[in-house]
């Protein structure tokens, strides 16, 4: 096992999330840019949502990473016993 | 419709930067062919059901399930749903323990392992030219939707290129990335991507679709703004799709759920990277449920962009900000010939919407959830969603490309061509095999974007490649997996039963009712002669699909019962049956490792 997946997923949805809230506090009230959107700032709100995901993704990800590069005893990371049943 | 903006390239670029990155930071990791074509079978379950998952929402699929939603309705989407759903809890349940127990590294070396050589190589040829094929139609595909949502225009412009220009910018950009992420990565990075895509999938369409009902009042809403038939399968036949019978619709979704999911190697090789067999079952049984919530997700926003009113009630409030960017003010005809969000076909030569004999035109139901997403997303999610629609797309092209290396490999090159190749061998060949498959794949594409009348046509004949591969395969396979009895002649002579039966059906058929509906002769049927006229593309492809595994079906049993089956200690573990004493038995059939 290489890394843990979550941590770049996270790491991406953080920033995006982050792009999209900033976005929307900048262009908050700006009628012109959500009318397409019913004149709901879908970009701050759901910017947050974002990241807030990511962030906990990352933070799952960190975790899962650490216990990848100290597996706990028993299940090895050279994995070459396949057990079959 | 505007194009995107700088804060909607920042998230793009953002997201490219991370497939890559993805690819880069895996680079020191693919030491082996093994680790390179099969991710090392080191990947812990919900990583492989996630991206399984993913393997069916590439970018033809997700744009093609909005059409199919914008056309026959929610549940006969659902009805597919739960056709691939019954497939994958079948995968788990029945077929793994014998995919993987086997050790095959492939779905054809399986099939050489159960029956032989001949068997192996044909069904390896066969699917690797379809899948090829079938990434070049989805690069297609998905570039017309971004020339729809104008995302390349500006830098096609910037070039002075022509209009065309952003459809091959689309391509080339995307198979570029998959070329460099998939070889840097291999496999491994296919999957990551693959999960990365699932989630920025939801990301980027669930907003549209809660926008979507929220304008349209909710579910109660939809309902009333969309004829009955629309939300059930009696509708969906009568609205088109004219499958005859319920019956053979449920059998239908069936076949097409097995057919993909048990068999296609796109997805099994998601499955078969798993650590162990745990892992390699549990993959299909965690994509179950996300997959029965999928169609609100991504068929929905098809439905409702025929629901919606024709956008030319909203440009008035436009036009009184002043801003220029918008030019939906003037209503194209496409537009007002279409339905809902969704415009009517254009002539590819003419550029005015198509118009039939008796006065209809034809809709592009392609565009339902393109337009659905322009519609409802401002700046900044647009740029979200458009990245999504790239990730299923790059996605899926990736998955092509590296099942097509493996086959490759480990199918038509280590055994055919030279025996014995080492590892460091091989794994140069599943590099160069990695990029022939995009340069074909891109080729198709461009093929279509240069001859529109082939583009226009040739998203059909993704069923009938279905029909050559999937369906004879799906019926050797159940034969081979679940009788001692099947031969290897048998599934040889199957496997090309099942193709000349699909080639017949396909030069003896043609889609459209009427001469003036139908399309001529030529690449959608009736080639050989038009001795039946099916009244939508659908129904042809479902029953070309039905042709061709019955064919298959029938003659493996036949010629099965003439020839001398294999004696059943060489079947453990391959068969069913004969599973339990297989798990020790069999040692070193395969190289274990590489």
């Amino acid at each position: 096992m290489n890394f843990d997946v979550r941590i770049p997923i996270g790491l991406m949805f953080t920033l995006a999330g982050l792009v999209l809230t900033l976005f929307g506090l900048e262009t908050n009230g700006d009628a012109a840019v959500y009318t397409r959107s019913l004149g709901i700032n879908v970009n701050l709100g759901w910017g947050l949502v974002l990241a807030v995901f990511g962030l906990t993704t990352l933070l799952l990800g960190q975790r899962g990473q650490k216990r990848l590069e100290n597996p706990p005893p028993q299940s090895g990371s050279k994995r070459k016993a396949r057990r079959g049943r | 419709m505007s194009s995107l903006t700088a804060v909607d390239w920042l998230i793009l670029l953002l997201y490219f930067l991370f497939v890559l990155g993805i690819g880069y930071a895996l680079k020191p990791h693919m030491k082996t062919a093994r680790d390179f074509l099969q991710a090392g079978q080191s990947l812990p379950a919900w990583i492989c059901g996630l991206a399984f998952l993913a393997a069916g929402l590439s970018g033809q699929e997700v744009v093609g399930m909005g059409a199919w939603g914008a056309r026959y309705g929610l549940e006969s989407a659902q009805l597919f749903a739960l056709g691939a759903v019954a497939a994958m809890v079948f995968l788990a349940l029945f077929m793994m323990p014998l995919y993987y127990g086997s050790k095959a590294r492939s779905v054809p070396e399986f099939l050489g392992l159960r029956f032989d050589r001949k068997t192996r190589t044909l069904n390896a040829c066969l699917f690797a030219a379809m899948t090829v094929f079938s990434s070049g139609i989805s690069l297609y595909i998905v570039a017309r939707v971004m020339q729809a949502l104008h995302v390349f225009d500006g830098l096609a412009r910037t070039f002075g290129w022509g209009p065309q220009a952003s459809l091959l910018i689309c391509i080339v950009l995307s198979s570029a990335i998959v070329l460099a992420y998939v070889l840097l990565g291999g496999l491994t990075a296919v999957l990551y991507n693959q999960v990365l895509q699932f989630f920025l999938l939801v990301a980027g369409l669930l907003p549209a679709v809660l926008l979507g009902l929220h304008s349209i009042g909710g579910w109660s809403g939809l309902k009333a703004a969309i004829p009955v038939s629309s939300l059930n399968w009696t509708g969906a036949t009568g609205a088109g799709m004219n499958v005859e019978t319920i019956a053979l619709g449920l059998a239908a979704g069936l076949l097409l759920g097995a057919g993909y999911w048990c068999t296609d190697f796109r997805v099994i090789q998601v499955a078969l990277a798993a650590k162990n067999l745990e892992s390699a079952r549990r993959a299909p049984l965690i994509a179950v449920l996300p997959k029965l919530l999928l169609p609100l997700l991504v068929v929905l926003p098809g439905l409702l962009a025929i629901a919606l009113p024709t956008p030319r009630t909203t440009t008035v409030e436009q036009t009184i900000q002043g801003e220029i960017i918008r030019t939906t003010t003037v209503v194209r005809p496409e537009v007002e010939a279409g339905q809902g969000l969704v415009p009517a076909k254009v002539d590819p030569v003419t550029g005015k919407p198509i118009v039939s004999a008796s006065g209809e035109s034809p809709l592009d139901y392609d565009l339902a959830t393109p337009n659905m997403l322009a519609h409802f997303l401002p700046t900044g999610l647009l740029g979200l969603a458009v990245a999504a629609l790239l990730a299923c797309l790059m996605s899926g092209v990736a998955a092509g490309a590296a099942a097509f290396n493996t086959v490759v490999t480990y199918d038509l090159y280590q055994p055919c061509i030279r025996k014995g190749a080492d590892d460091r061998h091989s794994l140069a060949v599943a590099r160069w095999a990695t990029l022939a498959g995009l340069l074909l794949s891109a080729g198709v594409a461009c093929a279509a974007v240069h001859y529109p009348l082939l583009g226009s046509n040739l998203p059909g004949a993704l069923g009938l490649a279905f029909a050559l591969v999937n369906a004879p395969q799906l019926a050797t396979l159940l034969l081979g997996m679940f009788s001692r009895r099947a031969t290897g002649h048998g599934a040889f002579a199957g496997l090309v039963a099942g193709v000349v039966a699909a080639l017949l059906h396909h030069g003896l058929t043609l889609p459209g009712l009427t001469l003036s509906m139908g399309a001529p002769a030529g690449i959608s049927g009736g080639w050989i002669a038009v001795l039946h006229r099916y009244p939508s593309a659908m129904a042809q492809s479902i029953c070309a699909i039905v042709v061709a595994f019955a064919a298959s079906l029938v003659v493996t049993t036949l010629v099965s019962s003439f020839t001398k089956p294999r004696p059943e200690p060489e079947l453990a573990g391959l068969v069913h049956s004969l599973q339990r004493r297989g798990t020790q038995q069999k040692q070193g059939r395969t190289s274990f490792g590489r």
